[in-house]
C-alpha cells in the first residue's frame, strides 16, 4: 500500500515535471531590444509594436516548427551600455533564438561584442553608414548605396542639381555617409567649391544662421540641393526655419535620409511639400502586400491614423527571413540559422522579393518620394531593379578593397581582395 | 448647351470656375477634354509636354490649372476620369467638376486622386505662371514675373520686356524690368549698352545681379569694362557684408530671446527662491503640450489658439509647479543636493508621463498664418516674422514679470522672504504661501515659454532636456537673483553664439560659449549683475 502510494506520487511528480518541460519547450523566444523610454523611444517604440504584431501573426499561422513564438521585450532606455547588458540578459537568461533590435549605430556597436561572444543572431532594421559586416548581425536597413547614392543620382539627373549642401548631425552615420557622398560627388565632377558640409549638435534647435547660409549658398546661380542626414528631433526646427525664411522645395529641395512618415506625423507638413526623402519603402506604395500590412497594423494598434515606415518594413522582411531560415534549417540554433538564411528570399512590401546576401545585407528597391501635405510621400522615382546592400563602400579609400562573404570557405566579413587576407577582426 | 451649363455654373455661384468656363468654346470644349484625359493618364515626364501644349492653346486656362496643381487642389475621379477642383479632400466636402462646373459631394475619399506633380514640374509651372503674369494687373505679379525671367536672353522676349518697361508706371516694377534687361544686355556686343548694364547691376541688391557681374568678369577678364565691373562687384560685396552683419545681429537677438524666455522662469524659482529645479525644462514642455491640446480643442481657429494657449499654459504649468512645491520641494528647503536629485527624478517622471499619455512621438503644433512669413527689407535682408514675434513676446513677458516683482504686493513679499525669511514672518508675511505662489509664478512663466517654443521647435517628451542646461547657464551668467541680469545674459549669449557660428561651426560655437562662461564664473562667481547687500552674503 505504502509502496503503491510512493509510485503514484512518483508518477504524478514525473507527469508534472514532464508537462512543465513540455511547456518550456513549447515556445521559441524572440528577443525585442528597442528603447521604450529615453530619447530614442520616439522611434523605437513603434518597432517594438511591429515585432509584437509580426509574432502574433506568425502564431496565428501555427507558429514555427510546431511551436508558438514568445516575445521577450526588454527596455534598454536609450542607454548604450545598457543595450549590451540587456542583450546579454536576453541571450543568456532568456535564451532567445534571435534578437530584433537597436536603432542608433552606437547601440548596435555596443551589443556587437556580446552577440559575437555568445554567437547569437541579431536583426538590425535601420538605415546606417555601412563599413561593417558581422557574422551575427543581419542588416535589413539600407546601406549608403541603397539610399544616399541613388538619391544624389536622382537630384543630379532629374533636377539638374549642381551645388550641394551636406548637412548632418555630428555623429558617425552622417560623418561616414557625407564622406562617401563627397567622394562620390567629386568623382562625378562636382567642384569642391560647390559642396558645403555642415554639422550640428544633437537636438540643434536654432537653425537661423545655417539656413541663411544655405540660402546664400543657393543664390549663386546654380541649382542647389540639401542632402540632409540630420537626425531625429532636430529636423522639425530645421524645416520650420526653411519655411519661415521662405525657402520652398522648388528653390532648394532637401532630400532627407532620416525623415519618414512617422517623423512627419509630428510636423506641420504644409511648408514641407515637395521636399524629398529616400527610402526603400513608403506607406503610399501601392501593392497588395502593403495594403495587407497596413490593415493588420491598424487592427493591431487599434488606431487608423498610425502610419507605417521603412524600418517597420525592414523588420517585416527580417522577421520573415528568419522564419524561413529556421524552417529551412529545422532548428533555431544560431549557427544553423546563420548558414541557412543566406540566399533566402521573402516578399517585401513594395511588391518584389528581397534576398539575404552573403554579406548579411539585403537587396531592395530604392524609392525617392516627395512630401505631400497629408504627411505621406508621393513616389517620384524608383530604381529599375533591386539594389544589393554594399557593406564596404566603394568610395572610401580604406574600404574599397574589402568585401564581405559569410559563406564557406571564405567566411569573412572584411576580406581584402588585393592582399587576399581576412583582417581577422570580428567586424 | 454650353450656355445652359454656364448659367448653371453661375447659379451655383462658382466664380473661380467661371473664368475657366468662359474660355471654353465648342471647339475648346473638345480640346479641354482631350487635354484633360491626357493629363489624367500622364506620368510625370509627359505632364510637362501636355501642359506646354495646353499653355500654347489656352494660356489662361492652363495657368489656372497649374495654380490648382501647385496648391494641390486638382484631383480626378478614378472611375469617371474627370478633373475636379477639390479644396478639402475629405468625406462630405464639395468637389467641382471642371468640364461643366457641376458640384458633387465626396462620398468616398478614395474615389478621388490628386493630380500629382514633382519638384521639376513645380518650378516649370511657376515659370509659366510668371510669364503669363508679365502683363498682370497687380504690380506684385509683374515683379514676380520679371524676377522669374532674370537670366533669360531670348531676344524676342527681351523686346517684349523692353516694350513693357517703356509703358510701365510703377517704380518697383520698372526696376525689376531694368534688372532683367541689364542682365540680358551684359551679353550684348555693344560696349555702351554693356556699360549701362553694369551700372544698373551695380546698384541692384538682387543676387542675380552679382552673379551676372561675376560671370561677366570671369568670361571677359581683358575687357575695358572689367575695372568698372569689378568695382561694381566690390560695392555689392560691401553691402552684402553690412547686411550680413545686421542679419547675424537679428539672429543673435532672436536666439537670445529664446534663451531668456526659457531661463526667465528659472530666474524666479532658482534665482529668487534658490531652488535648483531640474524639472524646469519639463514645465516648459507642459506649456508646449498645453498649446497642442488647445489646438486640438479648437481646430478651426488656429490663429486664436495661441492667444488662448498663453494663459492656459500659465495656469497648467503654474498649478503643476505649486503642486511640486507643496508636495516635494518644501520639505527640502536648505538642502540643495536633495532638491536637485528629487527634481531630477520628477523631471523623469513627467517625461515618461507625457510618453504614456500622448505617445512617445512628437506632436505637431501648427504655426498660425499671422506668425509665418517674411518681412523683406531688401533682397539681401529679410527678417522672419515668427522670430520677431518671439522677441517682442520675450520683452513683454520680461517687463510684465519685472513689474510684478517691483510693483505688486506679491513681489514685495517675495523679495522680503528671500532676503530675510524670519524677519518677513515677524512682519506678518505668510512665508509658506509666498513660497508656493512664487514657485507657481516661475513655473507658469516656464509654461508660457513652452507656448513660444512650440512655434520654433518640436513638441515632444524630450524638449525640456534641450533647454534645462541653457536656462541654468543664462541665470548663473546673469547673476542669480537678478531679472535684468537674465535678460542681458540671454541676449548677449545669443549674439555671441551667432557671431561665433559662421566661422567656428555650430558645434564649436556652443563649446566656446560654454568655456567662456566657465572662465567668467571663475573670475566673477556672482555673475554679471551680482546681488549686493547683506542678504547676498549668507
Amino acid at each position: 500500500m505504502l509502496k503503491n502510494r510512493f509510485w503514484q506520487s512518483a508518477v504524478l511528480a514525473a507527469a508534472v515535471a514532464g508537462s512543465s518541460m513540455v511547456m518550456a519547450a513549447d515556445t521559441i523566444k524572440v528577443g525585442v531590444l528597442h528603447s521604450l523610454s529615453g530619447t530614442m523611444a520616439i522611434s523605437e517604440t513603434t518597432l517594438k509594436d511591429t515585432m509584437l504584431m509580426l509574432i502574433e501573426e506568425q502564431n496565428k499561422k501555427g507558429g514555427l516548427l510546431g511551436k508558438q513564438l514568445e516575445a521577450v521585450v526588454v527596455d534598454p532606455a536609450s542607454n548604450w551600455p545598457l543595450f549590451a547588458e540587456k542583450a546579454r540578459e536576453l541571450i543568456e537568461k532568456d535564451e532567445v533564438a534571435a534578437i530584433f533590435g537597436c536603432w542608433t549605430s552606437v547601440s548596435r556597436k555596443s551589443i556587437l561584442p556580446v552577440v559575437e561572444e555568445l554567437d547569437s543572431v541579431v536583426f538590425y532594421p535601420v538605415q546606417y553608414e555601412g563599413e561593417e559586416s558581422s557574422k551575427n548581425v543581419f542588416y535589413t536597413g539600407a546601406a549608403p548605396n541603397q539610399q544616399a547614392i541613388p538619391a544624389v543620382d536622382y537630384l543630379m539627373e532629374e533636377l539638374g542639381v549642381e551645388r550641394w549642401v551636406l548637412a548632418g548631425t555630428d555623429y558617425v552615420y552622417p560623418r561616414t555617409t557625407n564622406k562617401i557622398l563627397e567622394a562620390y560627388l567629386q568623382d562625378s565632377g562636382v567642384a569642391a567649391d560647390d559642396i558645403m558640409i555642415n554639422y550640428t549638435p544633437f537636438g540643434h534647435s536654432d537653425w537661423q544662421s545655417i539656413v541663411s547660409d544655405i540660402k546664400k549658398f543657393g543664390a549663386e546661380g546654380k541649382k542647389t540641393a540639401v542632402v540632409s542626414t540630420i537626425n531625429g528631433d532636430a529636423n522639425v526646427p530645421f524645416y520650420k526655419e526653411l519655411g519661415s525664411q521662405g525657402i520652398s522645395s522648388a528653390d532648394i529641395p532637401v532630400v532627407a535620409f532620416s525623415v519618414g512618415e512617422e517623423e512627419l506625423s509630428g510636423m506641420d507638413t504644409g511648408p514641407l511639400v515637395g521636399h524629398l526623402a529616400a527610402w526603400n519603402y513608403f506607406m503610399s506604395v501601392e501593392s497588395d502586400a502593403n495594403d495587407e500590412f497596413i490593415e493588420n497594423w491598424h487592427a493591431f494598434i487599434g488606431d487608423e491614423d498610425r502610419v507605417t515606415n521603412d524600418p517597420m518594413e525592414a523588420h517585416y522582411i527580417g522577421f520573415n527571413m528568419w522564419v524561413k531560415a529556421v524552417e529551412k534549417a529545422g532548428t533555431t540554433a544560431a549557427p544553423a540559422v546563420q548558414d541557412a538564411i543566406i540566399g533566402v528570399s521573402v516578399p517585401n512590401l513594395t511588391g518584389g522579393l528581397s534576398s539575404m546576401m552573403p554579406n548579411h545585407h539585403i537587396s531592395k528597391p530604392v524609392l525617392i518620394g516627395e512630401i505631400q501635405d497629408d504627411g505621406q510621400f508621393e513616389v517620384v522615382s524608383s530604381t529599375s531593379g533591386l539594389v544589393v546592400g554594399d557593406a564596404w563602400s566603394d568610395f572610401l579609400p580604406g574600404s574599397k578593397d574589402l568585401i564581405a562573404d559569410w559563406r564557406a570557405p571564405l567566411s569573412c566579413g572584411n576580406y581584402n581582395v588585393t592582399t587576399g587576407k581576412c583582417s581577422g577582426q570580428n567586424f | 448647351m454650353l450656355y445652359l451649363r454656364l448659367k448653371k455654373g453661375l447659379y451655383l455661384g462658382m466664380g473661380c470656375l467661371l473664368m475657366l468656363l468662359a474660355s471654353l468654346t465648342q471647339a475648346g470644349e473638345a480640346e479641354f477634354i482631350a487635354h484633360e484625359q491626357a493629363l489624367i493618364k500622364a506620368k510625370f515626364e509627359q505632364k510637362e509636354q501636355i501642359m506646354a501644349a495646353w499653355y500654347a492653346a489656352d494660356t489662361q486656362q492652363a495657368v489656372e490649372l497649374m495654380e490648382m496643381m501647385l496648391a494641390s487642389q486638382l484631383y480626378y475621379h478614378k472611375k469617371e476620369k474627370r478633373l475636379y477642383k477639390v479644396i478639402d479632400a475629405s468625406k462630405g466636402a464639395v468637389a467641382d467638376r471642371l468640364s461643366d462646373g457641376e458640384s458633387v459631394t465626396i462620398t468616398k475619399k478614395r474615389d478621388f486622386k490628386r493630380v500629382s506633380i514633382n519638384n521639376y514640374l513645380r518650378t516649370l509651372f511657376r515659370q509659366y505662371i510668371a510669364k503669363a503674369g508679365l502683363t498682370a494687373a497687380e504690380p506684385e505679379q509683374r515683379i514676380a514675373a520679371a524676377e522669374a525671367m532674370v537670366g533669360n536672353t531670348d531676344p524676342d522676349l527681351m523686346a517684349t520686356v523692353a516694350g513693357l518697361r517703356a509703358q510701365e508706371t510703377n517704380a518697383d516694377v520698372q526696376s525689376a524690368f531694368d534688372l532683367v534687361l541689364a542682365v540680358a544686355n551684359l551679353q550684348s556686343a555693344d560696349a555702351s549698352q554693356q556699360q549701362a548694364a553694369i551700372e544698373t547691376l551695380g546698384d541692384s541688391l538682387q543676387p542675380a545681379a552679382l552673379n551676372a557681374l561675376k560671370q561677366f568678369l570671369a568670361s571677359n577678364p581683358e575687357s575695358d569694362l572689367a575695372p568698372i565691373a569689378s568695382k561694381a562687384v566690390d560695392s555689392i560685396n560691401g553691402k552684402i557684408d553690412f547686411y550680413n552683419g545686421v542679419e547675424t545681429l537679428y539672429f543673435g537677438l532672436s536666439l537670445g530671446s529664446v534663451l531668456v524666455l526659457a531661463g526667465i522662469g528659472l530666474a524666479i524659482t532658482f534665482g529668487v527662491m534658490g531652488v535648483i529645479n531640474m524639472a524646469h525644462g519639463e514645465l516648459i514642455m507642459i506649456g508646449a503640450y498645453t498649446t497642442y491640446v488647445i489646438q486640438l480643442l479648437m481646430p478651426n481657429h488656429i490663429g486664436w489658439s495661441l492667444l488662448v494657449a498663453v494663459p492656459a499654459a500659465f495656469v497648467v504649468s503654474g498649478l503643476v509647479g505649486i503642486l511640486l512645491e507643496r508636495g516635494v520641494i518644501r520639505f527640502l528647503y536648505g538642502r540643495p543636493l536633495e532638491t536637485l536629485l528629487a527634481t531630477f527624478g520628477i523631471s523623469l517622471i513627467l517625461q515618461q508621463a507625457v510618453r504614456s499619455i500622448f505617445s512617445p512621438l512628437n506632436r505637431s503644433v501648427e504655426t498660425p498664418s499671422w506668425m509665418s512669413g517674411l518681412i523683406e527689407i531688401n533682397p539681401l535682408l529679410s527678417l522672419t516674422q515668427s522670430r520677431m514675434y518671439i522677441i517682442a513676446f520675450c520683452l513683454l513677458i520680461f517687463f510684465l514679470l519685472l513689474a510684478i516683482m517691483k510693483r505688486t504686493r506679491l513681489g514685495l513679499q517675495v523679495r522680503a522672504v528671500s532676503q530675510n525669511r524670519n524677519m518677513a514672518r515677524a512682519m506678518g508675511v505668510r512665508s509658506e504661501w509666498v513660497d508656493a505662489l512664487t514657485f507657481g509664478l516661475g513655473s507658469g512663466v516656464a509654461g508660457i515659454a513652452g507656448v513660444a517654443l512650440s512655434q520654433l521647435t518640436n513638441v515632444g517628451p524630450n524638449m525640456g532636456q534641450a533647454y534645462i542646461i541653457d536656462s541654468f547657464m543664462v541665470v548663473v551668467f546673469g547673476g542669480v537673483g537678478n531679472l535684468w541680469g537674465t535678460l542681458v545674459a540671454g541676449l548677449s549669449l545669443g549674439v555671441a553664439n551667432k557671431l561665433l557660428e559662421p566661422w567656428a561651426g555650430a558645434v564649436l560655437a556652443k563649446i566656446l560659449v560654454l568655456i567662456f562662461i566657465i572662465l567668467f564664473i571663475q573670475k566673477r562667481p556672482r555673475g554679471l549683475f551680482p546681488q549686493r547687500g547683506r542678504a547676498a552674503e549668507d
